[in-house]
């Protein structure tokens, strides 16, 4: 890959305010984020997966600057998206865009698509008025929406296509990256497929790096280059998609991984699933945040939080045991997880190129 | 870039499908709110032609024809003092319409900006402003409006002032209870990361997203506001005499309830139909901004 990443954050922490005093100072925390790391090249697909509440939002609103992270550093194309001042920030929006997993919702619902897609034209470009309408055109088209349709309006429009539209919008602007958060979680699984093909083609068009946020491993393995595995707010593991699929060391991804529905019975003996539930995150367990819930606990783990720790290959786990779990581990587990009906739809969906 | 096919590109030259003209289209589809607006368009041209409808000075008094029922030469009847009550009626539209489009202009053209700096800043600025509005919640309408009105001198005017700024309160809390439910959408984060700046969000995001309530509760002001004119006229500080107003007409005439029953009638019927209309106005409007509607 190239040299210098798109897309740096170290130690990255956000806490929350869980309760205030009577007179509002704060009395209680949740540290949604605490301390990740990680790195997207340009052009390249990133995937943060975890369940709902590991943080994994949270850590896309940071990377755009949405919130102020309590700690650690994001940046992006060389700026410190941390340290902008309102114009730099203005300037860095055209350059890191949004989708959501709601198409409905991040649509407003009184604005025409054009007027939505023209919006980021209009405050990052100097485009005239008509040169703007041919842009939007060009956007819905590009989507797969005709030009006429600028003149609707969200709710005459189906799930699918009002994800084409947010991602249209997000495109609008040139961006260099876009983060996903869970942008196919609301659609069904033909629409899914469209979404996520039409998002590669993109990708690959213009050079995106994508922060690709979801909970469904299935997705993840046909979009990403990379996935990073999050728990209570840590990354646990983060490797090329291809070598976390088939040797995950931590615990907790190949529970993770052997969690996903396995369509023939046969496969489905050696589940590997985590007992209880994950603690809360007001009080997350000390050392590392699995201890409570992984079999292989020793009684450092209850103490030491284990680093993140790549290897040679690119494959970093933050677990003290994964060497000494591994081999007996997953390995001979279940065959990697795969959705053949979803790669079906994906390949009934590609265009014929 | 792909290039656009001709149609297309003809297709969005047509102007003829604008969001406002497709407002337009469901306020025309819904037949109440029509003829609401009629009748608030010819409230309206009464009040502005007052002097050539009126086929009487309104403040004219002749004892000879004191307290005539309608007849042929006075269409509603004569009041207390032989004052035509049609020429009455008709230049008292000026001051009630006035009074309730007015001050709730002030209510709105205030009471919207600050609900919306209260809603948007949060912090001390919305502690402040929500105590101050829960003040002036706590004293009864009527009362505070008197009390303004009195403080600042009887006039029209003054009561327009005092009237609107005690309607203020309402507007900020629905326009900031409002926008603490739209700031918390998705679409608001959306078009803060597509790089919009603050007052766009507020004004092109949020506002469209909460007018249809604030539209309602206009509506429903300009009633309570044509009437509180009403009230202020009876003490002195609305409308001066012997200027006429709905308002203080119906306060005369419940004196003669009895022996002049048209004396009441008329101006009652005048706010009746006034009220009705705008609200049936205001109802078809919240619908008609609305695209998701027919």
């Amino acid at each position: 890959m190239t040299t210098d990443p798109l897309l740096k954050v170290a130690d990255l922490a956000k806490k929350f305010v869980a309760k205030r005093s009577v007179f509002g100072a704060p009395s209680a925390f949740v540290t949604a984020v605490d301390g990740v790391t990680m790195t997207i090249a340009a052009g390249q697909t990133l995937a943060l997966v975890g369940e709902s509440g590991c943080g994994k939002s949270t850590v896309g609103r940071l990377v755009l600057g949405l919130i102020e992270p309590s700690a650690g550093r994001v940046e992006c194309d060389g700026q410190d998206v941390t340290k902008l001042s309102a114009a730099e920030l203005k300037a860095f929006r055209a350059k890191a865009q949004l989708i959501f997993q709601d198409p409905y919702a991040s649509l407003n619902p009184r604005m025409t698509i054009g007027a939505t897609l023209d919006e980021p034209l209009m405050l990052h470009t100097r485009l005239s008025k008509a040169a703007r309408r041919t842009r939007v055109a060009e956007l819905l088209d590009l989507v797969g929406l005709k030009a006429d349709q600028a003149r609707r309006y969200p709710h005459e429009f189906s799930g699918g296509q009002r994800q084409r539209i947010a991602i249209a919008r997000a495109l609008a602007a040139s961006p260099k990256l876009i983060v996903c958060d869970e942008p196919v979680s609301a659609l069904d699984v033909s629409i899914r497929a469209q979404i996520l093909n039409l998002l590669r083609d993109l990708q690959q068009r213009f050079g995106l790096a994508l922060l690709f946020i979801s909970h469904d491993l299935s997705v993840v393995k046909h979009i990403a280059d990379r996935t990073a595995v999050m728990y209570l707010g840590r990354i646990v593991e983060s490797a090329a998609t291809a070598d976390l699929f088939k040797q995950p060391r931590h615990p907790y991804t190949q529970a993770l991984l052997s969690a996903i529905p396995v369509p023939t019975p046969a496969a489905r003996g050696q589940r590997r699933l985590l007992a209880g539930d994950p603690p809360s995150p007001l009080e997350p367990p000390a050392g590392c945040h699995l201890h409570t819930r992984c079999p292989h606990a020793i009684a450092d783990c209850r103490t030491r939080v284990p680093a993140l720790i790549a290897t040679a290959d690119g494959h970093a786990t933050a677990c003290h045991r994964w060497e000494d779990i591994g081999a007996d581990g997953y390995a001979q587990a279940v065959e990697p997880p795969h959705s053949p009906t979803l790669q079906r739809l994906i390949d009934a969906f590609r265009p014929s190129a | 870039m792909p290039t656009l096919d001709p149609i297309s590109a003809q297709a969005l030259d047509d102007r003829r499908d604008t969001p406002a003209r497709r407002a337009w289209a469901r306020l025309s589809r819904r037949k109440s709110a029509m003829a609401g607006l009629v009748v608030v368009i010819a409230l309206i041209l009464i009040a502005i032609l007052a002097p050539l409808i009126a086929p009487f000075d309104p403040a004219k008094q002749t004892y000879t024809a004191v307290r005539k029922a309608p007849s042929v030469l006075h269409w509603f009847g004569t009041d207390e003092s032989g004052r035509d009550l049609f020429s009455r009626v008709v230049f008292g539209a000026r001051a009630s319409l006035l009074a309730g489009l007015v001050s709730i202009a002030i209510a709105l053209g205030f009471g919207m900006p600050i609900g919306l700096l209260s809603a948007y800043r949060g912090g001390w600025v919305d502690a402040v402003i929500s105590r101050f509005t829960d003040a002036m919640l706590a004293v009864p309408f009527l009362i505070l409006a008197i009390a303004l009105a009195a403080f600042l001198g009887p006039s029209l005017s003054n009561a327009m002032i005092a009237i609107g700024v005690t309607s203020m309160p309402i507007f900020i809390r629905l326009t900031r209870g409002q926008v603490m439910g739209a700031k918390v959408e998705d679409y608001v984060e959306a078009a803060r990361a597509v790089g919009n700046p603050a007052y766009r969000i507020a004004f092109r995001h949020i506002l469209p997203n909460i007018l249809p309530a604030l539209l309602v509760q206009a509506t429903l002001s300009i009633a309570m506001a044509i009437i509180a004119e009403a009230s202020l006229s009876f003490l002195g500080l609305g409308q001066q005499p012997p200027a006429p107003s709905w308002g203080s007409m119906l306060n005369t005439a419940q004196r003669f309830l009895t022996q002049a029953p048209w004396m009441a009638i008329y101006p009652g019927a005048a706010i009746f139909i006034t009220v009705l209309s705008f609200n049936l106005l205001g109802d078809g409007l919240r619908d008609a901004l609305d695209p998701k509607e027919r």
